[in-house]
């Protein structure tokens, strides 16, 4: 069996058995919630449009972006249970991701229980007031029994939504089937890709199947259906959320990772590192950007890697550039005041923000900084990560060269080296620790107005962990020890396209650099 | 309420009885008196209020004035359920419920009374008995039968709880003529064995002349005529009344004379 394919099935029992508890809760509190509200709309036109109406809306919403949504939700509702009952609530993972997942179940089954309730043969409700039933017993013995066929299709479709959705999970630091959608469009892993959306298809296919069993079960009348449609389904969660239960012991420690290669092979060298001290360690990785501050202050995560540049304009908000030493002093005291958070450290190297050109293309137009890219702006086209035009960084190299473009493109950061090898754009956002800058003959432009912050990787610690003498003792030792060219090493190692390296071996190989 | 003697009071009992839908009244100001055990034939033509009038009864329409007193009560002072656990409807859309089988449609009241399992079993077994069905129909489902079986399932289902009242909008509509009367027939003996007291709807003149013991005609929501079939037949002062009247004895006079020649 190919490598990959044979690490994807080792990481298969953790991502199938959180994808499925996500989506099980998920659909299973969306029919708590659904049917209740269905029978009330059904019954009351006043409660009818606003609870389709807000549902419908709900619906239209991107998905990720209403996982995206509750984290803010989350953190003002967390920072309020803990002035009142001293407790927080987490505001990443599994209950964000469950939240939205739930909302999201929740329209096809309203829609469905409401017709099927209104469909139901008048002379059938009048025969159950007739026989001398109450309105519960009538609901109970045969509303609800005579609509069921048509409440398990909104059921159906509920469920395929949930479990396709649930993958989106990732971003939010929910493990799912996303890991591998995810980490695999960042590592250009297309063996990961497609084992992650074959794995949820197939879930949905074979919750759809056993669903649709019970649903022709209810209609039919036929109880052997149902019951065996229901009891595969039973079955098959408890035996896909089990290994969960297995292995769960609680991690001492948690790192985080953001969305691209150098966070993932840094994160395995801090999870080595630890575990080399004996802790047990578990690492959430593809948080957003925004995402991973948050995480270290709430304390979800103990330690990560930011840049220094990012958490002045992003967490401190500021707009200056006092020079390279004075941004690293007034982190240090400024996060550690403001947050709790720690400063350990940088690490050696820099990931700045750089617009990046080819060689041959910028010697043909004579452009070696910023000011020479200033009067060929015009004709050019900028590609930027996603992020990249609504970060500060942008706003400050506007102000400072007065850059134009004739174009500007977004793209996911593998695919922006894509474009700009192919001439779809001619400029990009790059970063100066990547891999792919020397191996694809690039130049970075020179910034001789100093308008882009720097970019000391530094290490940080959350709050609760500030003190734990073995974190501090096992990250100690990465303090001023990767230079930037073993770090751009490591991180072509996992992005380049032969010959490619896991995160995991990539910083196994960039330990062996490090002296202490 | 202290227990009613039985037959203090008259089985039904109305009491200027008006229902109003917009501007149609669809039963204007009714008095009437039904005693125990009769069976009575309501006629009338389409829209003439019976249904309307019928459902008064087991409060399944709330009359906008007057009183409906079952057994002395007024129907307005007993919880709906419990009036109407007591009392038997046959639905003129028959009203099986088609997720049941036969004998949970037939059980469906005793189940709400709480009866024992035993117990239902057995009233099951003895109902498909008296309404001439065979006993396998039992797990059958409404669907898998034919119009005149259903037509008895509803009969069997009113039957279940043995009620003393039994109340039934055309139930035996929409069926063939050879099979209407047997049912006609059968249902009239079941009604003198069980003692019961029949509130009958029927389109069909010779129908209610043949079964019941009493026709009370309506027209427009009111009483119009109210009499035995004997008298009806006889003639009566309201020519519309006379008219419907005469259709099954002109009808019988012209069978004789293709009979007869
Ligand atoms: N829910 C309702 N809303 C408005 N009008 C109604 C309603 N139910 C009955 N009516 C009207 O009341 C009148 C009496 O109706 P009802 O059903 O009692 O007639 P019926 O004598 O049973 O007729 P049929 O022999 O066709 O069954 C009719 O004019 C009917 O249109
Ligand atoms: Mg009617």
């Amino acid at each position: 069996m190919d490598e990959r394919v044979a690490a994807a099935f080792a990481l298969l029992p953790d991502y199938l058995g959180w994808h499925m508890a996500l989506s099980a809760s998920a659909l299973g509190l969306g029919i708590l919630i659904s049917l209740p509200l269905a029978v009330l709309a059904s019954r009351f036109q006043a409660v009818r449009w606003p609870v389709l109406g807000v549902a419908s809306f709900a619906q239209t919403i991107p998905s990720l972006a209403l996982l995206a949504l509750f984290f803010p939700l989350l953190l003002a509702l967390s920072s309020l249970t803990k002035a009142w009952f001293g407790t927080t609530i987490p505001a990443l993972g599994f209950l964000p991701a469950l939240l939205a997942l739930t909302i999201y179940s929740m329209l096809p089954i309203l829609r469905n229980t409401v017709a099927g309730l209104q469909g139901i043969d008048p002379a059938a409700r009048e025969a159950a007031k007739g026989v001398g039933m109450t309105p519960l017993q009538s609901l109970f013995q045969i509303e609800l029994p005579l609509a069921a066929p048509v409440i398990m299709a909104g059921i159906r479709t509920a469920a395929v939504w949930t479990i396709g959705s649930a993958t989106l999970a990732t971003p939010v630091g929910q493990t799912s089937l996303g890991n591998y959608i995810f980490s695999g469009l960042q590592t250009e892993n297309w063996v990961y890709v497609l084992f992650g959306c074959a794995a949820s298809a197939a879930l949905a296919l074979i919750a759809d199947a056993l669903l649709g069993l019970i649903e022709t079960g209810l209609g039919k009348g036929d109880p052997r259906r149902w019951l065996t449609g229901g009891l595969v389904l039973l079955i098959g969660i408890a035996a896909g959320v089990a290994p969960l239960a297995l292995h769960s012991s609680k991690p001492a420690y948690v790192v985080g990772a953001k969305n691209f290669s150098e966070q993932y092979i840094l994160a395995e060298l801090m999870k080595y590192r630890l575990e080399k001290e004996g802790a047990v360690v578990t690492a959430k990785e593809d948080l957003g950007s925004s995402f991973a501050y948050s995480a270290l202050r709430t304390g979800e995560i103990d330690a990560y890697v930011d840049y220094s540049g990012t958490l002045w304009a992003n967490i401190l908000k500021r707009t200056d550039n006092p020079g390279r030493m004075a941004v690293l002093a007034g982190l240090g005291t400024d996060l550690k005041t403001r947050d709790g958070v720690i400063v350990l450290g940088t690490l050696g190297f820099e990931n700045a923000y750089a617009l990046a050109m080819r060689r041959d293309r910028a010697e043909a137009l004579g452009i070696h900084s910023l000011d020479d890219l200033a009067q060929h702006a015009g004709e050019l086209t900028m590609g930027g990560d996603l992020e990249f035009f609504s970060r500060p960084e942008w706003t400050a190299l506007v102000g400072a060269y007065g850059l134009n473009f004739k174009a500007k493109k977004q793209y996911q950061p593998t695919f922006m080296y894509r474009a700009l090898g192919s001439g779809d754009a001619d400029v990009i956002s790059a970063f100066s620790s990547d891999g792919r800058i020397a191996a694809d003959d690039l130049v970075i432009l020179t910034d001789p107005r100093g308008a882009l912050p720097p970019y000391d990787a530094v290490i940080l610690l959350s709050p609760q962990k500030a003190n734990d003498p073995r974190l501090r003792r096992a990250l100690a030792g990465l303090v001023g020890s990767i230079p930037v060219k073993a770090m751009q090493t490591a991180n072509y190692s996992v992005d380049r396209d032969a010959d490619k390296q896991t995160p995991r071996q990539a910083a196994l190989a960039l330990a062996k650099v490090i002296k202490r | 309420m202290p227990k009613l003697e039985p037959h203090t009071y008259p089985a039904i009992a109305f009491d200027g009885v008006s229902k109003r839908y917009g501007a149609t009244a669809a039963i204007d100001a009714v008095t009437l008196e039904v005693p125990h055990g009769q069976f009575v034939a309501l006629v009338g033509g389409s829209g003439a209020g019976k249904t309307t009038l019928l459902k008064t009864i087991n409060a399944l329409i709330a009359p906008d004035a007057g009183v409906v007193r079952v057994e002395g009560r007024p129907t307005a002072e007993v919880e709906p359920p419990e009036l109407r656990r007591g009392i038997g409807y046959v639905f003129q859309e028959i009203g099986l419920f088609p997720h049941l089988t036969v004998a949970r449609n037939i059980a469906i009241t005793p189940r709400l009374l709480g009866w024992s399992e035993a117990d239902i079993a057995a009233r099951v077994a003895e109902l498909l008995d008296l309404v001439a069905l065979p006993r396998e129909f039992a797990a059958r489902k409404p669907d898998a039968l034919s119009g005149g079986q259903r037509q008895r399932v509803g009969v069997a289902r009113a039957l279940a709880a043995r009620p003393k009242v039994m109340l039934m909008d055309e139930p035996f509509g929409a069926l063939d003529p050879v099979t209407r009367a047997a049912l006609g027939e059968d249902y009239r003996r079941l009604h003198e064995t069980l003692n019961l007291t029949t509130v009958m709807v029927t389109h069909d003149v010779m129908e209610a002349a043949l079964l019941a013991d009493r026709i009370v005609v309506m027209k427009a929501g009111a009483v119009v005529a109210d009499d035995t079939p004997r008298a009806l037949l006889a003639g009566h002062a309201d020519p519309d009344v006379a008219a419907m009247m005469q259709t099954p004895r002109r009808q019988a006079e012209r069978i004789e004379a293709l009979i007869h020649g």
